[in-house]
């Protein structure tokens, strides 16, 4: 294992995260804040308690949710995309380090940054509503699972992309929809059955559900369910990765 | 001397189906300068990228140092320095960071003595906490020197180092290459200039087309290849070469002043002294005499145009 690259990789990532503080952190914070504003205190006063629960508390799991989702692929699939882009990817190629020491300090930086992101929305969550958290070992579980699982979906499409709309084009198309649709700003026992059948084929569905129940011992789906999906999702997005660097999918011609 | 680098039966042929390396064969000698030389698009670039791990082989294999390129990738490519073609930079970063990145990323310990002893080298020490953006495209090329250089490599790949460099780095360059030279440290470079494979390489390599057509010492090739040329004046014009000299490779001018006697400049100077015994027997004088020898430019040519 070359300890040395793992660490000059992670240690690069981290580094650049603190010179974009602005957009890497910063920015979440304020858009979390105003979904408090907007969907817990102007209209969340009007909606009446879900399971017992007031509106603002409800969404605190799902807001935390959406950003980790999105931050975990942007941050990855930015850091994949870059050096890809500007050309410095040589160096990466070039030395003594495997594909699985690439993907773990890649992965890990942008996972990192996203557990930190979402314990800061928590803290800044807690600002607005009364916090309580059930079961804070499965919160964290469920926090780095898919911190990290997500880390790896940004990293294939960091792959992926040929170019910065592809970047964006998966986060703002497909896990924007899916998080909105996933039941971050309601239980989906709200919807009509025919629509609830549907929400059970989106993914995002059961990765709120399990989060929402460290919390609030309230879930969508059984919290066995959640896991295994997260895992099932975890497995996956290794299996992709792991197919990438086999092939060599457009890192090596 | 013991080859640090052996290329075998290598070949690329890229996903459009062009085939960029037919075949290489080549043996690197520990501590030599070599030069590979090719005109545009010759297949340079591909071979170290091969080597390097940059891309894939299509077949053969690479030992660097006796480590296969592809079982055995981490010993082999500890080993390599790389300066690519191309210009690429992490532009936010700092010189000195990025540098440190470069050593970590090859296993080496930090060590902040080597790279400070490396920017001085480059003269890049005053710049080691600016931003890679604000530098002059020369000082980038040095930056990227001492990012290969930063974990002490026992071969330094340049591809290109000097296309579009200024003449102090130019000469820095040249400086810091036979320094390393002396430290034992092998160096391969790339280049169409070829006072540049000239002026510094131990041996040079001709790649064309993606084949290596030849590789000899820089003064075995010169001599090999080279042609030498004995111009004699006349002082009476000829109108055509005499019958008696047509044993002799012998050129007449359009003025008939000027005889031209051309001979491979490997020996063979009983050549020389047939022919000018053999002017005296028909007669003939000459009022002077100089030869012209081929550069390697020359000789370049010649290959490159498929003339022996
Ligand atoms: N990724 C690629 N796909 C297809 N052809 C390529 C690729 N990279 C290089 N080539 C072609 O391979 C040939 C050799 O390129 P290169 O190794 O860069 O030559 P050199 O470095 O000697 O100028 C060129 O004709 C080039 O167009
Ligand atoms: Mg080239």
């Amino acid at each position: 294992m070359n300890l040395h690259a793992v660490r000059a990789i992670y240690g690069f990532e981290m580094a650049r995260t603190g010179r974009t503080l602005m957009q890497s952190v910063i920015s979440p914070v304020i858009s979390t804040s105003l979904y408090f504003v907007v969907f817990g205190a102007a209209i969340g006063s009007r909606i009446p308690q879900v399971g017992g629960i007031s509106y603002g508390a409800f969404i605190v799991p799902g807001l935390i949710m959406l950003s980790l989702l999105t931050q975990s692929i942007s941050n990855a699939s930015f850091a994949v995309f870059f050096p890809k882009f500007t050309g410095t990817i040589y160096e990466l190629l070039s030395a003594p380090i495997s594909y699985s020491e690439i993907v773990f300090s890649y992965v890990g930086a942008a996972a990192t940054k996203s557990i930190v992101l979402g314990l800061i929305i928590l803290a800044t969550a807690g600002l607005f509503v009364p916090l309580h958290i059930e079961h804070p070992f499965w919160m964290m579980l469920f926090l780095v699972l898919t911190s990290v699982t997500f880390s790896l979906v940004g990293f294939i499409i960091g792959i992926w992309a040929d170019g910065f709309e592809r970047l964006q084009v998966v986060p703002l198309l497909i896990i924007t929809p899916l998080t909105f649709l996933g039941g971050s700003f309601y239980s989906i026992d709200m919807l009509p059955l025919f629509w609830q059948t549907v929400a059970l084929f989106n993914p995002v569905v059961y990765l709120v559900s399990g989060f929402r129940w460290s919390f609030y011992g309230l879930a969508d789906v059984g919290v066995g369910v959640s896991l295994a999906m997260t895992v099932a999702f975890l497995a996956i997005s290794l299996a992709i990765v792991a197919w990438i660097f086999r092939t060599g999918y457009r890192l090596k011609v | 001397m013991q080859d640090i680098l052996s290329v075998s039966n290598l070949s690329k042929t890229y996903a459009s189906g062009f085939s960029a390396l037919k075949n290489i064969n080549l043996a690197i000698r520990q501590g030599e300068i070599f030069a590979l030389l090719g005109p545009n698009g010759a297949g340079k670039t591909t071979l170290i990228s091969i080597i390097c791990g940059i891309v894939n082989p299509s077949s053969g294999t690479v030992l660097v140092d006796g480590h296969d390129i592809i079982r055995d990738y981490r010993a082999a490519r500890s080993l390599i320095g790389l300066v690519p073609q191309e210009l690429t930079t992490d532009a936010f970063e700092t010189v000195w960071s990025t540098v440190s990145f470069s050593r970590g990323l090859f296993g080496k310990p930090a060590n902040p003595a080597h790279i400070e002893k490396v920017l001085k080298a480059l003269s890049l020490w005053d710049k080691k906490d600016n931003k890679i953006m604000t530098l002059s495209g020369g000082m980038k090329r040095r930056v990227m020197i001492a990012k290969a250089l930063s974990h002490e490599p026992q071969i330094l790949f340049l591809d290109e180092p000097t296309a579009g460099v200024d003449v102090t780095l130019r000469r820095d360059m040249w400086e810091l290459v036979r320094g390393l030279r002396s430290t034992g440290v092998t160096i391969i470079l790339t280049t169409h200039y070829i006072d540049e494979a000239e002026e510094m390489a131990d041996r040079i390599g001709v790649i064309i087309k993606g084949e290596i057509i030849l590789v000899e010492g820089k003064t075995e090739l010169m001599h090999k290849l080279g042609k030498k040329q004995l111009v004699l004046q006349l002082p009476h014009a000829l109108t055509l070469v005499p019958a008696a000299l047509s044993a002799h490779d012998l050129q007449l001018s359009k003025d008939g002043c000027e005889l031209t006697y051309t001979y491979d400049a490997q020996g063979e100077r009983i050549g020389i002294a047939a022919l000018l015994k053999d002017l005296g027997d028909a007669g003939i004088q000459f009022k002077d005499l100089h030869t012209t020898q081929s550069s390697l430019e020359d000789i370049f040519v010649n290959l490159v145009e498929g003339k022996p």
